[in-house]
This record gives structure tokens, sequence and C-alpha cells, in this order.
């Protein structure tokens, strides 16, 4: 029953992992660059959901939208000021711009809605868990609802990425740049869309997220932010499925080494398994290999 | 184009900055007669309730003696740590530059740690109203608390709970990352079980306050824990009883000072918290006669109810002003020579009773030697037990 449970708890832990992967994983895909500063778009959408229902008084789905909507602009702007004026110019000053946009919106949070931890109220509150077996094995609300968002916004990304324009034009981009221009593609739009997607998508693991485990400050977004950068380079970086199996197996792992391993350990465990992987399979899981052209 | 655009906002980023800047500086004004007590805490970052309170106390009982007429008046100064050590030193130092000659701080364990290390160094005396670590004072012979030590706590803790709750189930969750939380456990742990009790189980967690608490809290349910003793600060203890709450699993919790300031979590439902004990030496719901006068004051003074930090600070400010006015140091002597001064009427037999404690007397070690006492939260108050 235990085990039940603590597969429960890992895989919706795991689901908001895998949300969150999605973002590092298509940005890194067409962009080459790891945006840093995507764990705080994280803290960012959950302050927004919880302003907006707090001090506005909006109904959680509402405010849940307004948050994607902030976030996916601040995404588009984020890239547009910080990451465009610096494309082609060698990633090691892209990445610095990521780790300086990611204190920026740190500090940013902090002059605006101060430091004081704030408690989030859960998008599902009120809702009775599920229970199976006499009570012995219990669904909360929470978990039931990030598993399911996982799902639907993975089948959803998946079908956009392969069958719309948009989409193929995504690809294009990320396969080869320069190509794709020539064909008339719109980079700087495809670049954009993603950034877009990306930020939309860590607004919902945000609201998800905070909804679990209800601690709302400045740093909230930091740790499940490696923690999934961590996942995505476990699945294999830019690789969409690669993202959502390595998040969802580092929750797990997360969870399982909490449970049955030693409470103390378990980060340590988490990325232990990482370096493994790293060294078994250097792509990650689901990463293709490819051959730099010279 | 794109130059001018970056122009604007560079300089928009200055601007911020030296607003930034310029708001930590807060301005310092000297008469010539007052002593200069230096105030440390977190005033913002996740302990900042405890830092505001600390800061309002120290300042509320200034206030106060200032308003009496006195031979000398005090004048606070402080300064923001974040709860974090490197911070907190640099805090300190800048109080060193303004002048500061007693220190009443620091706040948190942690940086209180570093900053006695500094005082002892200076020669700065330091009475610290909540930094309750034994690390803070040990060897620190000019280094003070007014709160009980860590181990005092678990010891304490463990004394309470065999007298009242002589067959609970218990069960403890601490921050094995943080001194201060792993220092009353292991206390709590020794006393527990030299009592021939035994803790059903034990589970840790490192610093991330947002973390999923399910395996702990799985593990308590299912060794039938009924009391969970929680050595940690209310922020992840709010976490913790959040998820509890969902997985239908609800203990009884007992928390130590760290606990205090949970009702004071925005957002947080405080139902959760309703039955939950903690070890306090002070509630803003005693019928004590000075409790009561300085409740209304600090209301009126900050339009929120004292916890149990504003207490100690407050305190800690009377009692430097009463020892320093029977040390027969003058404001106008320098921090060193203030500091031995202190340090012989400290140690001699000076008492002081307040509102965290009568007769509170202090050892050469820096340790206060006061009863403690506990306190259940009922219809989101703390009621003393």
């Amino acid at each position: 029953m235990n085990m039940i449970n603590s597969l429960i708890s890992g895989l919706s832990l795991g689901s908001v992992y895998s949300i969150i992967a999605l973002g590092y994983t298509m940005v890194y895909g067409i962009s080459k660059m790891l945006n840093f500063a995507h764990g705080d778009i994280i803290m960012v959408g959950s302050y927004i959901s919880f302003c907006l229902t707090t001090y506005v008084g909006m109904p959680g789905w509402a405010a849940l939208i307004g948050a994607v909507a902030v976030c996916t602009v601040l995404g588009i702007v984020i890239e547009r000021l910080a990451y465009r004026p610096l494309r082609g110019t060698g990633s090691l000053s892209v990445l610095i711009t990521a780790i300086g946009v990611s204190y920026f919106l740190q500090n940013m949070a902090l002059l605006v809605w101060g430091a004081n931890p704030r408690v989030f109220k859960s998008l599902f509150k009120g809702l009775e868990p599920i229970r199976l077996a006499e009570g012995q094995i219990i669904i909360t609300a929470e978990s039931f609802f990030t598993i399911i968002v996982c799902v639907v916004i993975m089948v959803g990304l998946t079908l956009f990425v392969h069958k719309s324009k948009a989409g193929k034009a995504m690809r294009a981009v990320s396969e080869d740049n320069g190509a794709a221009q020539l064909m008339g593609i719109n980079v700087n739009q495809s670049i954009s869309l993603t950034f877009a997607i990306g930020s939309g998508l860590a607004a919902v693991a945000g609201v998800l997220m905070c909804s679990a485990y209800p601690v709302l400050m400045p740093t909230t977004g930091a740790m499940p932010g490696i923690k999934a950068f961590t996942a995505a380079v476990l699945g294999g970086i830019g690789s969409i499925p690669g993202a959502m199996v390595g998040g969802l197996i580092l929750g797990t792992i997360e969870i399982f080494s909490r449970a049955y391993i030693s409470t103390e350990l378990s980060d340590a465990i988490v990325f232990a398994c990482l370096v493994i992987v790293l060294l078994v399979k250097p792509t990650g899981l689901f990463g293709k290999k490819i051959s730099e052209k010279v | 184009m794109r130059k001018k655009w970056m122009k604007v906002a560079l300089a928009s980023a200055s601007c911020v900055m030296a607003m930034a800047l310029a708001g930590c500086g807060g301005g310092t004004t000297s008469d010539g007669n007052s002593l200069k007590v230096g105030v440390i805490g977190p005033l913002t970052g996740p302990a900042a309730i405890y830092g505001e309170a600390v800061k309002n106390g120290a300042q509320l009982a200034a206030d106060e003696i200032n308003a009496s007429e006195p031979k000398f008046n005090v004048e606070i100064m402080a300064q923001d740590d974040e709860h974090d050590a490197e911070k907190s030193v640099n805090a300190y130092n800048k109080l060193r530059d303004e002048g500061m000659q007693v220190l009443v701080g620091t706040t948190t364990t942690a940086p209180g740690t570093a900053v006695g290390a500094e005082a002892y160094k200076d020669r700065v005396f330091a009475l610290t109203p909540s930094a309750s670590g034994p690390a803070v004072i040990e060897g620190n012979d000019n280094v003070f608390q007014l709160c009980f030590s860590d181990p005092n706590q678990g010891v304490a803790v463990a004394d309470y709970m065999a007298k009242n709750y002589p067959d609970a189930k218990v069960g403890v969750i601490y921050n094995n990352a943080d001194n201060y939380s792993s220092g009353i456990y292991d206390k709590f742990k020794s006393t527990w079980e030299g009592k021939g009790k035994q803790i059903y189980a034990t589970e840790a967690f490192s610093d991330d306050a947002n973390a999923d608490f399910t395996a702990q809290l799985n593990s308590m349910k299912n060794a039938g824990v009924d009391m969970v003793f929680l050595p940690i600060y209310y922020t992840p203890a709010s976490n913790i009883m959040t998820q509890a709450n969902k997985m239908d699993y609800k203990p009884t919790y007992f928390g130590v000072d760290g606990m205090d300031g949970i009702l004071a979590l925005e957002g947080f439902d405080t139902d959760l918290a309703e039955g939950v004990l903690l070890l306090t030496p002070f509630t803003a719901y005693s019928e004590d006669e000075t409790s009561q006068k300085f409740v209304k004051a600090y209301e009126k003074a900050y339009g929120d109810t004292p916890i149990q930090f504003a207490a100690d600070a407050y305190d800690c400010v009377y009692a430097v002003y009463n020892a320093f006015d029977k040390s027969g140091a003058s404001v106008e002597d320098d921090a060193a020579t203030i500091c031995e001064a202190m340090i012989k009427t400290f140690t001699g037999d000076f008492t002081y009773s307040g509102l965290t404690g009568q007769n509170m007397k202090w050892n050469k070690a820096g340790e206060v030697d006061k009863t403690p006492k506990v306190c259940v939260i009922q219809d989101g108050k703390y009621i003393e037990k």
C-alpha cells in the first residue's frame, strides 16, 4: 500500500518536473541555450496566481489563465531583450546572461512581493481526495490533476509540434537554423513562440506545484528548476518525450529514495542517478547523437 | 537603436539598485547622551517575521525608556541579515562603523554563531534575544542569551511530554541542514531515551521548505505516531501540516520557539494549527499585567500582535539598560570598556524580571536560567497551558 502511495506522490512530483523540463528542452532544442531563468518563471507564475486569487478575488482557474498569460508575455520579453541581442555570440555569454536574468527575476520578486513566505491556496481546495482500498491509498486532488494535466500537455504538445505548421517550423529551426531561414521560415517568430509556450507551461507547473507544496517564496523556483533541468538532461535534452520520461523517473526516484532509503540522502541519490545515466548514455535516454558539422 | 535600448535598460537598472541601496542605509542620529544599541535580524527572507518582531520589540523598549527622562537615552540601530551568516557579519561591521556600543542580536542561530565570534574578537557586549544555539555563546565570555539554549529546549520538551503525555507515540521530523533544529533534536532524543522511552519514527529534510513531505509523513503514519515533534521553523512546519491534512493524518504537533509565527503566515489555513503545542516563554494572551501592557503598546505602535521574539527583544533592551545603569559605565566609553563592565554585572548578582521570565540569571557561560512555559493554539490564539 505504501509502495502505491509513494508511487502516486512520485508520479505527481515527476509530472511537475516534466512540465518544467519541457520548457528547458524546447528552448534548448531550438536555440541551443540553457535558459536558467526558467525556474524563476515558475515562481513568477505562482506569485501572479497567488495575487489574483488573494487580492483580486478571482477563482483559481481564472488566476491560472492570468498567470499563464503573464508568464507567456514575460518569456517573450526576456527572449527579446536579453537573449536575442546575444544570438550568435557564443554559448557562454548567453549562459551567463540566463543566470543574470534568473537573479534579476528573484530580486525583482523580493522587491515587489517582499521576502515573507506566503502560503499558496490550492487550486483544488475543497475537493475530496480519492480513497481506495478502505482509505489506505489516498490520491489527493492535487496529485490526480497534476498527472492528468501533464498527460494532456504532453499529448497536446506532441500533436502541435508534429501536425501544426508552426510546430513544423519549430522543428525545422531546431534542426538547421540557417536552412530553415532559407526556406522562408521566420526564425525569430519560431523562437519567440517556443519561449512563449515554455514560459506558459512554467506558469502551469508553478501553480500545480504550489497547490501541492504550498510555501511560496522568491526562491521557490530555484530547486525545482534545477531538478527539472536534471530531468531534461536525463531524458535527453532537446527531446520532448525525453523531458516527460526524465521528469517522471526523477520524481519517482526522489520519493522512493526518501521513503525507502534515506530522507537525508534523497537529493544526492537523484543527482547520482543523473551522473550514472550520463556515464552510460551521454546523450540522455532519448537524446539523439548529432555529429557536429565542421 | 538597439544600443539605445540597452542604455535605457542599464540606466533604469542602476536607478533601481541605487534606490535599493539608499533604502538600506537608515538614518542614525545621536545626541551624545545615548547608548547605541545595535540590532541584527532577518528583516527580509524566510525568517523575516522574527527579525521584524525583534526590531519592533527593541524599538518599543527604547521608546519607553527615552520617554521616561532617563539618565541616558537608548538608540536602536537595526540591520538586516536575511538569516544568513555572511550577511550578518556584514551587518555587524556596518553597525560597528556606525558606533554601536552594545549588540542586541543576532535573532537567529546560524548568523549568531558567526557574529558571536566577531563580537568576542572585538570585545562588543552582546545579548541575543533568540539565537538559541549553544555555538552562539560557546567560548565567548561576552555573548549572552536571553532565550533558552537549544539543548535546554530539547530537554524541556522531553520533560514536559513525559509528564503530560506519558503514553504518546512520539515521532520527530527535523531539518538536518540546520544546527538549530538538529541541536534541539539531539538533546531531545538523549533526554527522551534516557527516560526509557522510544521515538517511534525519526525523519529529516534539508532546508528546502517547499519539498514533498509525504515520505516523511507516511513513515510517521505507519509507525502509528500520534505526537509529532517539530523542532523546526514555521515555514516548513506549515507545509508539513498542509500535506499531512491532505493525507488524512492528524497527529498532535509539538513545536519549539521556531513554531511561533505560524499564525501570522499569510495565506496559511490556521485551522490546521489548532491544538499545536509549543514551548514559548511568552504569549500575547497571558493574563499577566506587564504582558498586557506590553501587548497593548505594541499593537498601538505596529498594528500587530507581538510574538515571542518581540518580547525577547523588549526584555533584552531593558536588561541591557538596567545592567548598564548598574555597571557604572558611561555612554561616552568605548565598546570594549562597556563590554568588560557589562560582563561583570551580568555574571554578578544581576537579575532581571520581564515578559519572558521572572528572576532571570546568567551564568558565566552566557546561559540564562528561567522556567519554561508551554502554550497550545486554540481558536487561532496561543493559550498558556
